[in-house]
């Protein structure tokens, strides 16, 4: 009995995934981020850093960052660097002009470091404001323990993954047949050797087959079945041809509109500006990319752990990236002049004899972005919202109302058509807006 | 009733047994698959091994795979600007003024650039000056983007960089002791250049420059500096004029720079009642001979006789004419009109001889012409025949140590031109600029590489006071740098040009500031004062004698022209120009030797017409002197004076050219001594030359109503209904218009709100320049099919300009005669009148846009549909090419794609190479094979306007609205616009008693109208 022999074994493999799979999903239950919140003794001790932190993002964080040079020097370490003279700091924040000119060789070291960028002066802040401030920054760096390690972008794995569950269903599925093939093997020649017939001699069962031949009414319903099934799924399939809505490419920076429009609120045609006047909306030029980015080399530490945990992205890198493309470097915040195009892989493919204007559609019909995009502001990833098969494009161009409101180039037009129909509104298509050749030539 | 005129288009047509001429009519539709010939051999299925199952095979299995490989659709990549130019937004076009200036053409033009690249040229309409054949303006934005075009310099053929190259010249330059350097150039007309010039010249003392035009206007230049002391051309006005006497001037050619027809269109259309008289005396047929009002045929000879009598006549001075009887009466009657229009008066003759000029210049000054000005006088053409020939002369004396040529070819237009290579070998130090490697440049130690002028800076003098400046608008393509760049660095001079134009360019502007004149692309100046008074008293008299003294040799007067397609041939590499049809031949792709028919009968030349409707002609030998042209295929050209042959340079070219564009027969030695009529010899040899012609393809067969002609006097006197009769249908016994609604078979919509779009096409304004066709191939990416396919009748034009032919009589003489001639006799006198000198219409005809079109109704798929602008819509993406709408339009204007003409070697132009596809318009779907095209009314165009005006919030102004054609034509035959807009010009046009619509009675009102054709016969 060979086969018999088998069992065993496979019921031994089986276990020991199980066992596996078990502990792992233990282990990943247990990595948990670990809090850490060192205390040290700060070198401001009578400053507060709560209204700090106030006074430095409303006055100071467009020029310097706490832990990182932007266009100022990086301040933590402020107090150290100057050995706690306060009044030597107090005295350039006020006006650093002033103390440049008087000749002190620290505040012309630091006025020539920065290639002669002058501070610009606070004389409103009294020196409790800038004990608070100074407190700000001097606090220690918050240190973000990233998910994985070694942060490379590994994906992360929460719980058991899908595919080892189905693998091992489908592991057990073959084991049930295998086992129930045995069983009637086993039971079949039980049977023989007891002499137990199974079937009687000469009367042997019609084959299912044949009696679903012969029922001719069977046949009908199933081949209607068949012919309407195909017809559904055959016309489906077609239709979906080169519709490629949902579309979601990689792109080679990663950029979140969920971000920059959803939370920032960014208005979309600061960088799609061409869209109010051209057939393009136009991908944003690198360099509008660094009206803002100039500034921003690091997202916020919230945002970056929001982007590891949740897309497993390193927000950080990507601004990297962004500065290897337009060719800036951080440390002199200059452009060195070296740049390589970034190739964008594009998501919105209308075919080539289909004219599409989007300052038609933007500046004149006043229709929103997200009408045809969908919800941007809650993209992550840029995805392709809408068909744009020309079903799409013409059911809305029969739907939607042209503005003719406070535009000039619509008043005799509609003076005329409502005179004649009697209508105060009408749409697009009654203008013609489903002519063929409106939108092919 | 010159409605009943007989009108013709080709001479087959007046053959009334002609069995071909039926067999075309019959298969007017037939339009066969393309056949064995067509498809390359090895293709061909006689000796294929595939049989009819693998073919099957094949189908099936490509299909499949076609459709699979469909479903997923490709990645698309998108590179945006890192550092976006503030003022470019993709997809928006941009405008730049600058000017053309080739040597040739002279034009200040407006640049369409999209996305920083060059698409389309069109008129600038500031700018007064044009010297320059519009088709080939228009055409220019073509040859920046050429495939052959030199990408770096050359030192003996390698490529080097610019410092070995200039470093070499300079060395070369630098030991080249007491010998001269020749600096044989174009004519540039530009003062900054001729100010460096002088610069060089200081640091070279034995430096010349020598101006070589390859198509000279010496004589002129000389008769000018005789009689005003200063070497330059008359300029003419032709809008002030009320009679025009040309004695074998093409003054809507290229005579004289050319450049005229916009004006001359201006008077010779009626206002008021009056229109100017045009007397032509010539012995080719030229186009502006197709709109004189009356011509006569004269042979050169015979035109210096008439040119003394109308001096002698004019002036009253007393020289013996030598007038041949025959032209008597007509002279009279020009001096009559010459007398009575006075000083709006004018003579002009294209006689290239310093006396015949002179005489011209001399008949205008006794009229006080106000049409011809002296003062403000053209300074494109500076070339001087016995410098270059000096030249050569020299070159062969071993006198020269270096030549610098910049913008000629003179290997390839020298009349003696083996005499300029022997010298060429003589001369130590070569250098040639040029944007090709032409035939001079293939001989050159160095060849500079130049930038085409859209690359380029520049400032060119059009006239004594109209300037104009260039301006790059595109960055250099290739390696390349202007030959003003190197002969700042040759002269020590380490400024860029552009600094140099921008210095010097105070020093004429007279005020105008450098972003206004760089802006406008123009200014006027005023006047310096140069020239002086002439040195040597010219008299008038001796030369009259002197040029009758000038007498013929050989058997027949040739007299050589440039075509308003190739002009001097510098644009033999650009497909639009080749595939351009000649406005009077209506031939493509070639040069030929035209003859009249009774000479060619009498040295048993002809042309045959091949059973699809192609052109064959025999072959001739031309011999002048010991020059022999050989191979030069015969057109038998109504029209032309017997004992004339006419033939086009710019032709043959060879070097620098794809070997399709390597067409015709050169021309130039036959030009001996830059003369352009030449006695010579032809003999018949043996072989049959094809032509790709338009000529009798598409007959109208017979159709009436295509052209509406009338008199000036019928005009002005008569009723409308005589000379435009409106088409009158009857029903139920009553007659009534053919666009009333009692005859319609069709339900009429309302077209009264929202724009309408009509173009009115004036038949006296047109002068078949063919400016339109090239500006809507630039717009609309009109493909060129090449000369096989011309041939096929394939030929891809959605505008052509058709020509028609008509004996000088009316019908109703017709009638009388019929009457009292014989059966025989009548019908050879209408064949030999009409061969003799026809009259000649142009008419430019695209689709008609019918509001009833019957293309529309026979569409199974509903490719085509009709807006309520007015446009009849081809929809390329839903056609499937049955061609039945083709088959069922009245006027043949819709064109197959028989093949794919972009991305396939077998059609080897622009289409096909990332250079050339540079020029195609973003905005126009490029079309595939299988699907019909046609003229769309420029709906990119007129729908910009529209999206415009939204944006703006306001009304659309009447000037917004044009097609590619309508802003392309300056002589204001084609005017387009909204006709609902009641202010408009075209509604104007649309209430003219002359309009007429083409085919009008058959009911399918076209959005085309036409306005008759007045002459002042």
């Amino acid at each position: 009995m060979r086969k018999v022999i088998l069992r065993p074994y496979l019921l031994a493999i089986t276990l020991f995934l199980f066992t596996t799979v078990y502990s792992y999903a233990q282990e990943t239950a247990e990595a948990q981020p670990a809090e850490s919140a060192a205390v040290v003794d700060s070198p401001v001790p009578n400053g507060n850093a709560e209204n700090g932190e106030k006074l430095f993002k409303s006055l100071c964080a467009a020029c310097h960052k706490p832990y990182s040079r932007a266009v100022g020097p990086a301040l933590h370490g402020v107090v150290d660097k100057y050995d706690g003279d306060f009044e030597w700091l107090y005295a350039w924040i006020k006006n650093s002009a002033e103390l440049i000119k008087s000749g002190d060789a620290r505040a012309n070291a630091i006025y020539n470091e920065y290639n002669q960028v002058a501070m610009n002066a606070f004389p409103q802040l009294s020196n409790q404001d800038m004990d608070d401030i100074l407190a700000y920054v001097e606090l220690p760096a918050p240190v973000i323990e990233a998910p994985v390690p070694d942060g490379k972008d590994v994906p992360v794995q929460t719980g058991i993954p899908t595919d080892l569950i189905l693998g091992i269903l489908s592991f057990v599925l073959l084991l049930l047949a295998v086992i129930l093939y045995l069983v009637n093997k086993t039971l079949n020649r039980f049977a023989e050797v007891n002499g137990v017939k199974l079937y009687e001699d000469g009367a042997e069962r019609k084959p299912l087959w044949k009696a679903y031949v012969e029922n001719q009414f069977l046949l009908l319903v199933t081949v209607v079945v068949f012919l309407l099934g195909t017809a559904w799924f055959g016309y489906g399939y077609l239709m979906q041809v080169a519709v490629d809505q949902g579309y979601e490419p990689i792109q080679p920076i990663h950029y979140s509109h969920r971000i920059h429009a959803g939370d920032n609120k960014i208005e979309c045609k600061y960088c799609h500006a061409s869209a109010r006047v051209s057939k393009h909306s136009g991908i944003p030029s690198l360099n509008v990319c660094m009206n803002c980015h100039k500034q921003i080399s690091e997202v916020a530490p919230e945002t970056l752990a929001e982007g590891k945990e949740e897309y497993s992205i390193d927000y950080n890198k990507e601004i990297e990236k962004l500065y290897e493309a337009v060719g800036w470097d951080k440390n002199t915040q200059s452009f060195t002049g070296e740049n390589k195009p970034v190739k964008w892989v594009r998501i919105h493919n209308l075919p080539d004899h289909a004219y599409f204007n989007h300052s038609q559609h933007v500046s004149v019909g006043k229709i929103e972005c997200q009408t045809c995009h969908g919800p941007v502001e809650e993209m992550e990833y840029m995805y392709q919202n809408a068909p744009l098969t020309m079903g799409w494009c013409i059911n809305c161009h029969r739907e939607t109302n042209v503005q003719v409101k406070d535009n000039e180039y619509y008043t005799k037009i509609h003076e005329e058509l409502s005179k004649k129909y009697n209508i105060e509104e009408f749409t697009a298509a009654d203008m013609g807006g489903i002519e063929c050749g409106k939108c092919h030539y | 009733m010159s409605l009943d005129k007989k009108y013709w288009r080709n001479p087959e047509e007046l053959n009334a047994d002609s069995s071909v001429l039926e067999a075309i009519q019959k298969n007017e539709f037939v339009e066969d698959l393309p056949s064995k010939s067509q498809i390359r051999e090895e293709e061909s299925s006689d000796d294929s091994s595939t049989s009819r199952r693998d073919f099957l095979k094949y189908v099936g299995f490509s299909t499949a795979a076609a459709t699979i490989a469909a479903c997923e659709g490709p990645v698309v990549k998108s590179i945006p600007y890192v550092f976006q130019p503030e003022r470019i937004v993709p997809g928006v076009a941009e405008y730049y003024a600058t000017t053309m200036a080739d040597g040739f053409d002279f034009s200040s033009v407006l640049v369409k650039a999209r996305e920083g690249r060059p698409i389309k040229i069109e008129w600038n309409d500031k700018a007064t000056a044009k010297a320059a054949g519009g088709a080939r303006v228009h055409a220019s934005v073509l040859s920046l983007y050429d495939t052959k075009r030199l990408q770096n310099p050359l030192v003996d053929g390698a490529d080097v960089t610019w410092k070995t190259f200039n470093k070499s010249v300079q060395n070369d330059l630098d030991t080249v002791g007491d010998k001269q350097i020749v600096l044989l150039t174009q004519t540039f007309a530009s003062p900054s250049t001729s100010k460096l010039v002088e610069d060089f010249k200081v640091k070279y003392p034995t430096a010349k420059h020598v101006v070589y035009d390859a198509i000279s206007e010496h004589a002129t230049l000389e008769a000018f500096n005789a009689k005003y002391g200063v070497r330059a051309l008359p300029n003419y006005n032709f809008a002030k004029a009320k009679t025009i006497v040309s004695i074998g001037a093409d003054i809507l050619g290229d005579w004289q720079g050319g450049g005229f027809d916009a004006d001359y269109a201006k008077s010779h259309t009626p206002t008021n009642g009056e229109m100017s008289k045009h007397y032509q005396f010539e012995a080719n047929l030229t186009s502006t001979g197709g709109n004189a009002d009356v011509r006569v045929l004269a042979s050169p000879s015979a035109q210096k006789s008439i040119l003394v009598e109308i001096y002698k006549q004019i002036t009253g001075d007393s020289v013996s004419s030598k007038l041949p009887s025959e032209y008597q009466k007509k002279v009279a009657d020009a001096v009559n009109h010459l007398k009575k229009g006075r000083s709006n008066s004018v003579v002009v003759t294209g006689l290239q001889d310093k006396a015949a000029q002179f005489l011209a210049l001399q008949i205008n000054e006794a009229l006080n012409s106000s049409v011809i000005d002296v003062v403000n006088y053209r300074l494109i053409r500076q070339g001087s025949d016995a410098d270059v020939m000096s030249v050569v002369k020299d070159m062969n004396a071993g006198k020269v140590g270096a030549v610098i040529m910049c913008g000629v070819d003179p290997a390839y237009t020298l009349p003696n031109a083996e005499s300029f290579l022997a010298g060429l070998k003589k001369v130590k130090t070569t250098v040639s600029f040029a944007l090709k490697k032409n035939k001079t440049a293939a001989l050159c130690k160095y060849v500079g590489a130049l930038p085409h002028y859209l690359e380029s800076w520049g400032d060119i003098q059009f006239t004594r006071s109209e300037f104009g400046l260039m301006q790059p608008t595109i960055q250099k393509l290739f390696n390349t740098k202007q030959f003003q760049d190197c002969l700042l660095t040759w002269s020590g001079n380490d400024t860029s040009y552009y600094d140099y134009l921008k210095n010097n360019f105070s020093s004429y502007s007279n005020g105008v500031s450098w972003n206004t004149a760089l802006h406008d692309g123009v200014f006027t100046s005023s006047m310096e004062e140069v020239g002086s008074e002439p040195s040597t008293n010219t008299s008038a008299s001796q030369m009259a004698s002197q040029l009758l003294k000038s007498s013929s040799k050989g058997s027949f007067e040739l007299t050589l022209y440039s075509k308003i397609a190739m002009g001097d041939g510098k644009g033999a590499n650009n497909p639009w120009l080749q595939e351009f049809p000649d406005p009077i031949t209506r031939n493509t792709w070639d040069n030929y030797l035209t003859i009249s028919k009774k000479d060619a009968d009498e040295l048993d030349l002809e042309n045959r017409i091949t059973s699809n409707g192609a052109i064959d002609g025999d072959i001739v030998d031309i011999k002048l002197g010991n020059t022999i042209v050989s191979n030069v295929p015969i057109m038998v050209q109504p029209g032309q004076a017997p004992g004339t042959l006419g033939l086009a340079l710019g032709y043959g070219q060879v070097e620098g050219l794809q070997e399709e564009m390597k067409v015709g027969v050169n021309a130039y030695p036959l030009y001996n001594n830059f003369i352009t009529t030449q006695s010579v010899e032809i003999s018949k040899v043996d072989g049959n030359h094809e032509f790709a012609s338009l000529q009798l393809q598409n007959t109208m067969a017979g159709r009436k109503d295509i052209i509406v002609e009338t008199t000036l006097a019928d005009f002005v006197n008569k009723d409308k209904e005589e000379w435009n009769p409106t088409p009158m249908f009857s029903k139920d016994h009553i007659e009534y218009p053919f666009d009333s609604k009692e005859v319609n078979l069709w339900q009429q919509f309302d077209r009264s709100i929202g724009h309408h779009f009509n173009l009115s096409i004036d038949l006296n304004s047109c002068t078949g320049c063919g400016a339109c066709i090239i500006a809507c191939h630039s717009e609309n990416n009109v493909p060129v099919v090449g000369k096989a396919e011309v041939r096929n009748n394939r030929n891809m034009h959605w505008l052509r300009i058709d020509r028609y032919y008509s004996a000088g009589d009316t019908f109703k003489e017709e009638q009388e005669r019929y009457e009292t001639d014989g059966a025989l006799d009548h019908h050879r006198n209408v064949e030999v009148e009409s061969f003799d000198n026809p009259q000649v219409a142009f008419q430019p005809v695209m689709c008609q846009h019918c509001n009833h079109a019957p293309c529309e109704t026979v569409c199974p798929v509903g490719a085509i549909g009709h807006g309520r602008q007015g446009q009849n819509q081809m929809t390329y993406n839903r056609c499937i090419g049955t061609r039945y709408c083709g088959n069922n339009c009245p006027y043949k204007v819709r064109r197959f794609n028989w093949f794919k003409y972009n991305r396939n070697d077998e059609f080897d132009y622009h289409m096909n190479n990332d250079l050339g596809r540079m020029v195609l318009n973003p905005d126009v779907t490029v079309r595939s094979r299988g699907v019909m095209e046609k003229c769309s009314f420029c709906m990119q165009m007129t729908q910009k306007s529209i999206l415009d005006a939204k944006r703006d919030g306001r009304p659309v102004k009447d000037s917004e609205f044009q097609t590619a054609c309508s802003n392309a034509c300056d002589s204001g035959a084609l005017v387009f616009g909204d006709v609902n807009d009641k202010s408009s010009e075209v509604y104007k046009k649309l209430q003219d008693d002359r309009k007429f619509y083409l085919l009008g009675y058959l009911g399918v009102k076209p959005n085309v109208f036409y306005q008759t054709k007045v002459t002042n016969s």
